[in-house]
């Protein structure tokens, strides 16, 4: 049973580590704030969640439990808050998303002769 | 297996890090910097284990807490160029 928590909590830690690596590369290579954004929420949400279980599995119950607990729902209430904030900030501040660039449109030079030999 | 997840903590910080330095706009630094201090959060707790020391879980709760105001604080001096009591005249001027 011991050893079934041992390899349990690996489980969680190196997962969770997968996972924070994860948001970290999506936070440096994604083309956009908002990706970039959306990316950094993973380490916030599975991160966050697996490697605290992870040591809390490890440590087994106490006050080292109660103190990860801690941190897990104040980690929970804080990430989601400020990462809408700082989207917030940028939304009001003007930063549009990055969209492709407009094909022209196919129906544009067809109209255009109607629309002068309309005129004339 | 902690020595692993702290050197994969690290890496992410590294990663983060990069993007910190070299972020475009002023929110990718600030968004950088929050996902920062959730790694290092997660690091000093790491490495409390690591150390057969988890009484590093009291520091990574303050630096839980720092980071949390520091972010909102600097969202809040960009928006206002104020941290205490927000101007009369830069309210009036965002409308």
């Amino acid at each position: 049973m011991e050893t079934f928590v041992l390899v349990l909590s690996w489980i969680l830690i190196v997962s969770g580590s997968v996972f924070a690596i994860i948001g970290a590369v999506g936070t440096l290579r994604f083309p956009d704030f908002w990706s970039r954004l959306h990316a950094a929420s993973i380490t916030d949400s599975a991160g966050v969640i697996l490697l605290l279980a992870g040591m809390a599995l490890h440590a087994g119950l106490g006050l080292i439990t109660v103190k990860l607990a801690i941190i897990l729902v104040f980690l929970f209430i804080t990430g989601p808050t400020s990462t809408h904030a700082v989207a917030n900030a940028a939304f009001v501040s003007g930063l549009k998303p990055r969209q492709r660039p407009t094909p022209p449109p196919e129906t544009e030079p067809t109209e255009q002769p109607d629309d002068k030999a309309g005129l004339l | 297996m902690f020595a692993l997840a702290a050197i994969a903590l690290f890496a992410a910080m590294f990663l983060v890090g990069i993007r910190l330095f070299s972020g475009p706009t002023l929110y990718d630094r600030v968004m950088a910097l929050n996902s920062f201090g959730t790694h290092t959060v997660l690091f000093i707790g790491v490495l409390g284990f690591l150390n057969d020391r988890p009484d590093f879980l009291d520091i990574a709760l303050l630096y839980a807490l720092i980071n949390f105001v520091g972010t909102i604080a600097i969202l809040k001096f960009f928006r206002y160029r104020a941290i205490g009591d927000v101007p009369r005249a830069t309210d009036e001027m965002e409308g």
